[in-house]
């Protein structure tokens, strides 16, 4: 029997663009209501629940060429909420609800266009007063945030990876004994793990095979992966160990999401599906499981955002390219 | 995003339109013998196809597009295909030109969403510049240009990884966002639907280097399998039979970018632009558009590179239309929404005078000269050929 079935559509001022990770969503206690964002080309559609839609756009291009958007994401501290924005010419912060620039981060942008794209991408909060953002170059921004005021300080710089980083994502359960708190991933499918703190420790490097790992989970020691050829991987942090392989998609991964109460893993990819999937770990041979649960074919449209709304994984929501709605799904 | 998706975009944007007005010179060229003075022919026919192409593919041109950069706006592109259009003794008008792009873009917007993988846009590419050197097979000269262009493909791209296609591919998608407009031909093939969107199958084989769905494979500690699963969807996916060439020459196997049009065919478009298009491209046109300084930058350095024939002395220029009657090309003129209008590019409105003075002077290199006075057009008898058929 279906455990979900689609509930409502939102309304977007604007369609959702193909990028990876194209939604974010703030949940209560954080918000009173349900908050969405999805980016379009130049700008970031925020769906919240008072006021009309807003739209954040880009900075730093000239009068008559706005930046592209490559992500964006609501990072929740202990005692702050920031919504971070990632373009094509740095990193932009905003409290919460979008009305106020709290702090601005540009890349070095050579003169002229080189080969290699520049851009930043790749958000998550981290080690409770942390944001790390990823770089094409493959470098990890480490932001110090204060507890209020917008004297955001760059506290250091990660140089493990030589690929553009794609996701990043932080331990959402309990990490066992040496496992790390942060994941980092890039297009050649290589994953990082760390430790964090005044100063982040690199504990381990799965190496990539050369397939983009587009999007990241943390949860339990345990690392789910979402690759470019469908696949979704479980890693253990701790060890670097290939727990289980899943054929999940018929195309590219371009969303994952994890339910921390349960352990339910959300997926979706340009094959038109979203499927829902549980992890768990077997307590006698402390081997890793996961089964499907559900699959959701979003007619004609290829995913590139999915996020559950609630810590338990009882609904989500999902973005698609060309897409002016974010549709959401809750109990069957 | 990437700066490596230009050439891409041109060559096969570029391939589109080749396969249009061939089709659509087919569909109005009289057998030789029979012709007048003023219809269409077959060597009418090859001569635009060999002109355009050859200007297509000028060195200068491509080691101008080949440069990395940022892709610039749908409007300063189609002023390059307009100059491409116009680079023989064919002539197009507004109505037909819109519609002649807006065919080109759907069909590629079509198939970059299609490919099974981002890597497939090049075998796409190379699909459409397989039917290129078919078109101009009979001229060395050229065939050897754009073999040239096919040599620096594959130099600059057959290295790339996965994630850097990728990255090429959404920088395509954000190109082609929120482009709906109805093809009819892909309505009676049902790879559209009413709404203008494309229909994505759920079945078929999956891309290279990708498993059929199902499978669920548990490891212990040790790395050992330990356990297997299956799980099943309304997907309904085969293995792939093989992957397609790379190389100059080769089976592309993929069908994407090889030529959908034929005689009996017909190509239509609707360009009635839904209430949702219409917001968000209301938005865009408002909104005085004086050039950006890189996009002049870009169209003088392109366009300076287009070395265009000019027709001979006596020689006068032909009219194509894409539309079945010269009425129907009049109607769509007239009815074209404003916010679907490709508006060109307004010279005038730039800030930069040295910038502007250089590039009227090379789009008024580029004019070719009026039909003379009294010849008269070979569209101007299309109707009556219609009347008889």
């Amino acid at each position: 029997p279906p455990r979900y079935r689609r509930e409502r559509a939102l309304a977007l001022r604007s369609s959702s663009s193909a990028l990876y990770n194209n939604l974010t969503v703030l949940c209560p206690p954080a918000r009173p209501a349900r908050a969405f964002g999805a980016v379009h080309g130049t700008t970031l559609s925020l769906l919240g629940p008072e006021g009309p839609p807003r739209q954040l756009p880009a900075r730093g291009g000239s009068a008559l060429s706005t930046p592209l958007l490559t992500q964006a994401a609501w990072c929740e501290l202990p005692a702050r909420v920031l919504l971070v924005l990632t373009s094509q010419r740095g990193v932009q912060m905003y409290e919460a609800d979008g009305s106020t620039l709290v702090f601005w981060h540009a890349l070095d942008v050579p003169e002229h266009p080189a080969a290699h794209s520049v851009f930043a991408r790749g958000i998550s909060a981290a080690g409770e007063r942390f944001i790390c953002v990823g770089t094409s170059s493959g470098a990890v921004l480490v932001f110090d945030i204060p507890p209020k005021g917008t004297n955001v300080t760059l506290s250091e710089v990660l140089e493990q990876h030589r690929d553009p980083i794609t996701d990043i994502a932080a331990e959402q359960g309990q990490a066992p004994e040496g496992a790390g708190d942060l994941v980092t991933a890039d297009d050649s499918g290589t994953l990082c793990l760390w430790s964090t703190g005044e100063e982040f420790t690199l504990l381990g490097k799965i190496p990539g095979s050369g397939c983009t790992c587009s999007s990241v989970t943390l949860w339990n020691g345990i690392v789910a992966a979402g690759y470019g050829n469908g696949q979704i991987r479980l890693w253990e942090a701790g060890t670097g160990q290939l727990r289980a392989q899943v054929s999940a998609h018929a195309r590219w991964i371009y969303a994952l999401d994890l339910a921390p109460l349960t352990g339910k893993l959300l997926s979706g990819a340009e094959d038109s599906f979203v499927h829902v999937w549980r992890l768990s770990r077997d307590p006698d041979t402390d081997d890793v499981e996961i089964q499907h649960c559900h699959a959701e074919c979003v007619t004609d449209t290829q995913v590139c955002g999915a996020r559950f709304c609630d810590p338990s994984g009882d609904t989500f929501a999902v973005t698609g390219y060309d897409l002016s709605e974010i549709l959401c799904y809750g109990p069957a | 995003m990437s700066a490596r998706t230009l050439p891409l975009l041109f060559l096969n944007l570029g391939g589109e339109m080749l396969y249009i007005l061939d089709q659509r010179l087919r569909a109005q060229s009289i057998p030789g013998e029979k012709a007048r003075k003023d219809e269409w022919t077959d060597v009418d026919r090859k001569r635009v196809m060999n002109d355009i192409i050859s200007t297509m593919f000028n060195r200068k041109f491509m080691e101008e597009l080949f440069k990395p950069q940022e892709l610039y706006s749908k409007k300063a592109l189609r002023t390059v295909y307009d100059r491409l259009a116009h680079a023989s003794i064919m002539r197009l008008n507004q109505a037909s030109m819109d519609k002649l792009y807006d065919l080109m873009t759907m069909a590629f917007k079509y198939q970059v969403l299609l490919c099974p993988r981002p890597r497939d846009i090049l075998l796409v590419t190379f699909n459409h510049l397989d039917a290129i050197k078919d078109f101009i097979y009979e001229s060395p000269g050229i065939l050897n240009q754009v073999d040239e262009t096919f040599r620096q493909l594959i130099e600059t791209y057959n290295c790339l990884s996965d994630g850097e296609f990728q990255l090429i591919r959404q920088t395509l998608l954000i190109f082609f966002q929120d482009m709906h407009i109805r093809v009819s031909i892909f309505l009676k093939d049902k790879v559209q639907n009413s709404n203008g969107r494309f229909a994505l199958p759920i079945s078929g084989p999956v891309p290279w280097g990708t498993e059929v769905p199902g499978l669920i494979r548990i490891f212990n500690h040790k790395g050992v399998e330990v356990k297997r699963t299956e799980f099943t969807t309304a997907g309904n996916y085969v293995a792939p039979q093989r992957e397609g060439s790379f190389e100059l020459y080769g089976d592309r196997v993929l069908k994407l970018g090889t030529n959908m049009y034929s005689v009996s065919r017909p190509v239509e478009t609707h360009v009635a632009g839904s209430a949702k298009n219409l917001a968000s491209r209301a938005k865009e046109n408002t909104v005085p558009n004086p050039l950006a300084k890189e996009e002049l930058n870009f169209l003088a350095r392109l366009l300076g590179g287009l070395d265009i024939q000019k027709p001979a002395a006596g020689e006068t220029g032909f009219r194509l239309n894409l539309f079945t009657t010269d009425e129907e090309e009049e109607h769509a003129a007239q009815t074209r929404p404003e916010d679907l209008s490709y508006k060109v590019i307004n010279i005038e409105a730039t800030q930069e005078p040295g910038q502007r003075a250089e590039l009227s002077r090379i789009l008024g290199e580029l004019e070719v000269a009026e039909p003379r006075p009294g010849s008269v057009e070979k569209g101007e008898d299309l109707l009556a050929l219609m009347d008889g058929l």
